[in-house]
Order: structure tokens, then sequence, then C-alpha cells
């Protein structure tokens, strides 16, 4: 147990909480650095774009479901970009594949999920006044809105948008005679996600930083809420990674703009033979994957580890397997970085190095398979309450289920040959990384709502949201599989030119109608949220009855948390439904000695160290206080 | 006018659903629902999530019978005999996985609904189960690795010495394909002699290039070993051949290459499956530009002896572009004159 600082600790919350804050618009709004309201502005800088990034993908579904519809009426949004005859340019349609996924990947599900996530509970769950420096937590939310309005702009250009795909592969991306998109609307590009980069840094540092030094009294790493864990995870996945699309993008940038070639080699195109020789389009899949894979686990561990607190809350049961969950994520923290070129089976690699690569990432499926099995046993003989965000991590758990298996054939190379590049790609990761996140994002809205804005969400709103969802997500993705089994590749404007693709028009008609369902219905989220933000029910202090400790905070928390003493903790977060407890949760906050009735023998014999503990810090807080006076 | 009936339409349904929202949220209130743990959504919730699983599983089974012929591609590769296995291996576990986790994710939530009179069991780790289904699925993945990587490395072992060389170079946006010739070698090429009248960038002072000859669809023979040399000239593009399960990338400046074996004839096939239009295509996978999705080129399959002749019938390329050949060192012109020559 921590008990070195104490002293120190009750000091300096003591100053704080004496110390009044007079925030005008400006800094409590716009340049805050108060961790509660970055986390604010980057969810709503993320549904911002979760919204434009679904709205691109309901325009490339058209064109996909409905090939022969005429889109004259998109003319006044889109402009040049609809073809004289009213159809959807197909270089433009490349654009919006590339935007979407860009967007998706980046924007909504690493900014808006783990910026959202990370800033706001890190500080409330480990019991903090702040992140560790609340300045440079300022800058990274305006790098990202740095970032987003590069992207942003990227969108309306006369070019277009980068159109290469979301991973931007050279030589495609890297010649502006290739494909018009990758002259500004590339350039803009890179730009962004240099921006964006810079932000993820200062973030993830930020993260690890706190989590590691500011825990409150008895806040060990083994009782830390699995929500801190993934985010701490995350944040070093995502600082050890994020540098190297960083040179990628920087190598790109020089083969673009200063003539070298570094991915660059024996080119003929336009009619001319490029100077370049030497470079590697490889050598970018190999940079770009080692940040590409474990950004999956960016996206992912963060949504797990919200979903294992929801799961745990409102089964009223201790996760399963607490330890069993610590060293599952912490393998996939490892083996992410070790997997990345399976996407790269079919590059032209050396095929050695798939088989090599083939054993690594199918290790990574067993930590991801115990994590399933500890959600089922919590589920099992709990006493479950449905609450949206309940049954979010239940969909998660489902999409995860489904799209992790998919990733068995996908991460052996002998299979993937076939698979590679189709449809089963395209709907294996979009349950299994976008729906999957994406469901622990809007899981964690419901769920931290009252303690974001201190009102309610509408429960039923957020049920038929869930179904609708739900059930949409299943109806766009599952038919996807059919479509990839039979060998349609991805990033097509259209399939009529072969013959063996020449069918399945029904199911992508299917696909796309469930597609603009689903999209519709997240705008009853949107109601919600904004609507609730004013005008919901004013929440209780704890409405999930949660062990956890921002719910021991005051229904607006000040910037600092907690007014007066940071609150110790005594035990672990999931003592739910403990036998011989009165109530069926225990927050952390209660010490052992106060709960004889429910102690398991060993947690009896601490009773003892926790009381002489105890009066120690009381004898240290009344030589400071009289220090003080 | 209908623009405005419309807008009036959306305006009235957006008013109604605002009415109800409002009074289901005033009825809940005078209710007190919002006191209670669980109200009896719970229950509507807890139910949804068996209908869920009895009607999207019915769904799935309906539908993966009723149009297994039309997502199964048809086969036609020694090695895709192979990989089909793999994945329908690997489909009948994972299937297998996903019911069984399936049921139990969505019939929990039934079984084990909020209740007032019972308390969740306090049940927060046990080992041996942690122990059991972390050794369990590393077992199982053990077994379909090991298949995948005896099949992985067979397919990518290097071609057998009879192979059949075909150099199908990718460009924006349509495939090249080059025969090497009676000497089954292929000639040199550069990018920087790429011109009109020499797409491929041959380098004709490489002798082994004057009998390599251009073809407009890929033929090959059935049963003996073919091998693509692969490579494209501008930017990333994937020769996909669907029903030969044959994958692989084409990178400017690093040549790749796949080789396989097929066994059907395109006229065996057509017989097969009934379809007297049927042919083998190859297709780009990897996003190149605008003309992504309309790269296609035609294989066709034919017997061994038809190809033979096929191949025989074939005129060298400079036979039909002497002005290739012009600049040539003396020796190798008169080489490449008796070529011409003896196809004239």
């Amino acid at each position: 147990m921590a008990t070195a600082n104490t002293a120190t600790h009750s000091a300096t919350g003591h100053d704080h909480h004496d110390h009044e804050h007079h925030d005008n618009f400006i800094t409590k709004y716009i340049f805050s650095t108060d961790h509660k309201m970055i986390g604010k502005q980057f969810l709503v800088t993320g549904i911002f774009w979760a919204v434009i990034g679904g709205l691109l993908s309901v325009i490339f579904r058209l064109q996909l479901g409905f090939p022969e519809m005429n889109l004259e009426w998109l003319r006044p949004l889109l402009g040049g970009w609809i073809t004289p005859d009213g159809a959807l340019d197909p270089e433009f349609y490349l654009a919006l594949v590339t935007m979407h996924g860009t967007i998706m990947v980046f924007f909504v599900l690493t900014a808006g999920l783990s910026g959202t996530f990370s800033n706001f509970l890190i500080p409330l769950q480990i019991g903090a006044r702040d992140m560790a420096s609340g300045f440079m937590n300022m800058l990274s939310y305006w790098f990202f809105f740095a970032s987003s309005v590069i992207m942003f702009i990227s969108l309306f250009i006369e070019t277009g948008p980068a159109a290469g795909g979301w991973v931007v592969y050279p030589p495609l991306s890297a010649l502006e005679q290739a494909i018009p998109g990758s002259g500004l609307g590339m350039t803009l590009w890179l730009i962004a996600m240099t921006f964006f980069i810079a932000s993820s840094l200062l973030g993830g540092i930020n993260y690890i930083t706190t989590v590691i030094n500011l825990r409150t009294k008895g806040m060990s790493f083994s009782r830390l809420p699995l929500t801190i864990w993934a985010f701490f995870l995350t944040a070093i996945l995502g600082l050890l990674s994020f540098p190297v699309l960083f040179s990628a993008a920087l190598l790109l940038v020089f083969d673009r703009s200063f003539g070298t070639s570094f991915y660059l080699s024996d080119i003929y195109i336009g009619g001319e033979a490029l100077p370049n020789t030497g470079g590697s389009p490889v050598l970018y899949q190999h940079l770009f994957w080692f940040l590409g894979h474990p950004e999956v686990y960016i996206v992912l561990l963060p949504a797990l580890g919200i979903t294992s607190e929801i799961i745990a809350t409102n089964s009223r049961k201790p996760i399963f397997g607490y330890k069993a969950m610590i060293i599952s994520m912490l393998g996939i923290t490892i083996l992410a970085f070790i997997v990345w070129a399976h996407h790269m089976y079919v590059s032209g690699m050396n095929p050695f190095l798939g088989s090599i690569f083939m054993f690594l990432t199918l290790i990574i499926a067993i930590p991801s398979a115990v994590k399933v099995f500890n959600y089922l046993t919590t589920l099992w003989r709990g006493n479950l309450i449905f609450t949206p965000g309940m049954l979010f991590s239940i969909g998660l758990v489902s999409f995860f289920i489904s799209g992790g298996l998919t990733g068995i054939f996908l991460g052996n190379s002998a299979i993937d040959i076939q698979l590679h590049d189709t449809y089963f790609v395209v709907a294996h990761f979009h349950l299994v990384m976008g729906s999957a996140s994406f469901f622990g994002l809007l899981a964690g809205v419901y769920h931290w709502f009252p303690k974001m804005f201190g009102r309610m969400m509408d429960a039923r709103l957020g049920y038929i949201h869930f179904w609708l969802t739900f059930i949409g997500v299943y109806l766009v993705f599952f038919p996807m599989h059919y479509i990839g089994i039979a060998g349609f590749p991805r990033r097509y404007y259209s399939w009529t030119g072969f013959e063996w693709t020449n069918m399945y028009t029904d199911l992508n008609m299917f696909v796309s109608l469930a597609a603009i369902i689903t999209f519709a219905a997240q705008f009853i989220f949107l109601f919600n949220f904004f609507y609730s933000m004013y005008r919901g029910r004013v929440a209780s202090l704890n409405p999930w009855r949660s062990n956890t400790l921002e719910w021991t905070t005051p229904l607006h928390p000040g910037h600092g948390n907690w007014p007066g003493e940071i609150p110790a903790v005594y035990r672990w977060p999931y003592d739910y439904s403990k036998p011989g407890a009165k109530e069926d949760f225990i927050p952390q906050t209660v010490p052992l000695s106060a709960t004889p009735e429910s102690n398991l023998p060993h947690e009896q014999e601490l009773v003892k160290l926790e009381k002489e503990i105890m009066a120690d810090e009381e004898a240290d807080l009344v030589a400071n206080e009289s220090k003080q006076v | 006018m209908y623009g405005f009936l419309i807008a009036v339409g959306i305006l009235l349904l957006l008013s109604i659903i605002w009415m109800v929202y409002r009074i289901q949220t005033l009825v809940s209130v005078m209710k007190g629902s919002d006191k209670k743990v669980a109200t009896g959504s719970n229950k509507v919730n807890a139910f949804m999530f068996v209908l869920f699983l009895v009607l999207g599983g019915g769904l799935m089974f309906w539908y993966s019978i009723k149009e297994f012929d039309n997502y199964n591609l048809p086969l036609a590769s020694e090695h895709g005999a192979v990989t089909d296995q793999l994945f329908w291996v690997t489909m009948a576990v994972t299937g297998i996985v996903f019911i069984i986790t399936h049921v139990l994710l969505f019939w929990f939530p039934y079984k084990y609904q909020y209740s007032e009179n019972r308390r969740a069991s306090f049940y927060p780790e046990n080992n041996k189960l942690e122990v059991i289904w972390t050794v369990v699925p590393a077992i199982v993945l053990a077994l379909l690795v090991i298949g995948g990587w005896k099949a992985w490395s067979d397919i990518t072992a290097p071609a057998p010495e009879n192979s059949h060389v075909v150099e199908i170079m990718g460009y924006q946006f349509a495939w090249e394909v080059r025969y090497a010739g009676m000497d089954n070698i292929l000639g040199d090429n550069d990018y920087r002699l790429t011109s009109a009248s020499n797409v491929s960038g041959v380098d004709f002072t490489d002798k082994n290039a004057l009998d390599d000859f251009m073809s407009p669809v890929v033929v090959i023979p059935k049963g003996e070993p073919v091998l693509f040399k692969i490579r494209a000239r501008d930017v990333l593009h994937s020769v996909f051949a669907p029903h030969m399960r044959l994958k692989m990338d084409a990178v400017p400046g690093m040549p790749t290459r796949f080789w396989f074996t097929a066994t059907k004839t395109t006229e065996e096939m057509r017989a097969e499956l009934n379809d007297p239009e049927f042919v083998y295509e190859i297709a780009c996978t990897e996003i190149c530009g605008r003309g992504h999705f309309s790269m296609r080129k035609e294989i066709r399959v034919v017997e061994p002896d038809e190809f033979r002749k096929w191949m025989a019938e074939q005129k060298p390329y400079i036979v039909n572009n002497p002005s290739l050949v012009a600049d040539l060192p003396e020796e190798l012109k008169e080489l490449a004159e008796i070529t011409i020559s003896e196809h004239k």
C-alpha cells in the first residue's frame, strides 16, 4: 500500500480546496485545463466527426447499393463530384472511402474514445485533482482541433481529399499523376495527421504519468479499475507506435516534395519515367502497420476497459478474473507490436516472414478469447440491470466475438490469400474494431453522462437506440461475410465489370438500406445527448450504485474534483454483492474495518494493518493542521 | 409542391414522436419508475436478447444454406483445394465457438435478469477455469496454425523447374501479359524503356526477349505448373484470380511471384456449372486509382496439347514491331532478324 507520501498528499489537497477558481467563459469552456472539460471537448468533436464519417459512408453505400440511382440531388453538396449524368465520380468514391476510414479510425475511435474517457475518467477514478500536466492536456486537445480543421478543409478542396485508402500506400499517395487526391488533399492529410500524432503523444504521456504518479492513497495498481488499466496500456501502445507512423509520414513527405526515393522505384507514369530508384513501397507498409496494428488495440482496449467496468457494475458482480483480465490486456499490448505484418501476407514480402507473423497473430487470439470467457462468466449468475450502457456493453462483447473469430481466418496466411482485401476483411474489422469500439464509446457515454453533465440520459430512447443500432450493425456487416467469401474486392466503385462479381445486387442494396437506417438511428442518440444535457432529469450522486471513486465527487465536480480531501481507497473496485454486506455494493472508499460482516478471511487480517495506517495518517494530518495554523 | 408536402409530413412525424416521448417521460415520473433499480423495461430487454438470438440465428442458418452455391466460388487450382479445406475447417471450429458463446451471451441476460429477491453470486475468480480457457484455445489455434503453415510453405515454395512462365504487369488501369516464348525465359525489362510500342519496357538487348510475346488473354495449360511473375510499373496493384485462389501484389521496383496448377479447363468448368458464358478472371485488389474496379483480364485454361499448339502459333512481339530491334548491336540484330523471318 502506498503510504509513504501520505502526509504531502493530504497537505496539497488541503491547499487546493481553499483556493477558489474564478473561470471566465474562455478559460472554462475553450482553453480549459480541467481534464473533465477537455474530455467533453474531445467527446463533442468526436461526435461531430462521427456524423461526418457516417455521412460519407452513406454516400458511398448509395453508390454500392443503388448504382443506377440518379444522384443529381447531391450536386448542391458535392458539386463537380457528381458527373453530368448524375453518377458519383469514381475518384471521389475512393476519396469518400479514404476519408471515412481516416475519420473513423483516428478522429472518432482514437481521439473521440481515448481522448474522451482517458481524460475524463483517469483523474476521477484514480483519485487525482487533474492530469499531471493540465496545460499539456489542453495542448493535446488543441492540436487535435487544429488537425480536425485541416482535415475538414481537405474535404472541400478542388482536387478532393486524399483518395489512396486510409492506409495511403505509396506510390499512389505519393504521385499526383496517379490520382488527383494525392495532390493538395494528401498534403493536407499528412499535415493533419502530424498534428494528430502530436496530440496523441501529448495526451498519452499525460495519461501514463498521471496513472503512475497521481493515484490516491491506497490506490495500488492491483486496485485500479479495469478502465484505468485499459487506458494506461492504450496510452503506452500509442506512445510507442504513433512516432513510427510519424516517421512513415515524414519519409512520404520527403518522397512527395523533396525528390527522395524511400518508397519509390522504377515508376513510369503519365508518359514519363520517374528518376526514383531503389525505394520500396513495402517499407512504407511495414512502417505504417507498425502503428496500424497497435492502432487496432488503441481503439479497442479502452472500449474493453469501459465494458468491463459497466458489465461488472450492472451485473452486480465482481468482474470475473480481474487479474486474468489485466494479464490478457498486458498480453495484447505486447503482442500488438509483433503482429503487424499479417496485413501484408500477399504484399510480396518474404513468405518466411508470413509464417512467423501467422504464429504470432494467432497467439494474440488467446488473450482475446480469455477476455470473452471472463465477460460471459461475469454475466453468469449475476443480477443484471439493462441500463443503456449495459446493453451496449453486451453488444460490444457480441461484436468482439463475431469479428474476433473471423480474425482467425485472416490471421492464417494460407486462407488470407483468398480473403485478403475482400469484403470479408471489411466485415471483420468493422465488427471487431469499428462497431465494438463504437459500442464501447456509446456505452461509456450512457454510463458516465450523469457524471459529465449531472443529468440522466433518457433510458427508453437509449433502449430504442441500442436495438436499432445493434440489429442494424449486424444487418450491415454480417452479409458482407458472404460477399467476401464470394471474393468481392474492397474499394470497388462497381462490381458489374466482372463475371464472378456480377451478382448480389440485392444483398448490396439490403446492406445499403440497413446502413442508412442505422445511421438515421444515431440521431436518436444525438437528440438524447444534447437534450438531456440541458433538460434531462437531474442525476443522483451514484445513479448506478457503483464502487468507483468518480461517484464520490459532487454532482458537478469543480476543477479539482473533490472539495476537501481526496478520498483514500481501501479495497478493489469490484466488491459487488459481497456475501454478508447489507447493500449489493461497497464503494472503494469504505475501509475494510467498517465491514467486518462481509470481509473475506484474508481481508480480515488486513484490517489491523489498515487501522494502524489510518492512525498514523490521522497523526500526520493533525500535525499538518497545526503547522498551517 | 411535393417538397413542401414532404417537409410538412416530416414535421408532423417529428412532433408526434416528440409528444410520445414527453408523455412517456411524464408517465414514468408519475409512476415513480425512475426511483426503481430496474423497471419493466428490464424484462423487455432481457427478452429481446433471446428473441435476437433465435431470429438472428435462424436468419443466419437459412441464408447460409440457401445461398451456399452463390457465395462458394468454384475452385480450379491444386493449392486452392488445400486452402479451401483450411477455410472450412476453420469455419467449423469458429462456428461452434460462435454459436456456443452467443447462446450463452444472449441467454444469460434472460436467465439472470434483475430480481429484487435475488443477489448476484460473489464469484471473483477461478484460476482453474482461466487455465482451461487459455490452454484449450491455445491448442486449437496451434492446430489451425500448423495446418496453415504447411499449406503456406508449400504454396510459397519455389516454383517447379518446368513451370510455364507468364509475366503479368499491372499499370493504370490494365494488365499486360507477356509469355517467355519457346525458351521459357523472360527477357529483362527496364522501366525507362517503356514507350507506346513497348508497354512492358522489355529490354531487347537481352536475347531472351526476342522470342517473348504478348497476349490479350492469359492462356495456361491444365495440370501443369504455371509461374506468374508479377510486377507493376506505376502504383501498387494486386493480381487476384479468385477461382485459382491466387493473390499477389504487384509492386513497382520489386518483382513478385506466385505459382499454381490449374485443375479444370475453362470448358470443363463451363460444363460443370452449366454456364456457357463462364470465364476465369483476374481482378485488381490493391487500390490503384480511378479505374481500380475495372482491371479485368481473362484466364483461359486449356488442355496441355491445346496449350502447346497455341504457344507455337504465337508470334514474338518483335515480329509485328520490328522498329524495337532497329537499334540493337549487330550480333543481336542478326538474331532478331532471323526470328522475325522465321515467323513471317
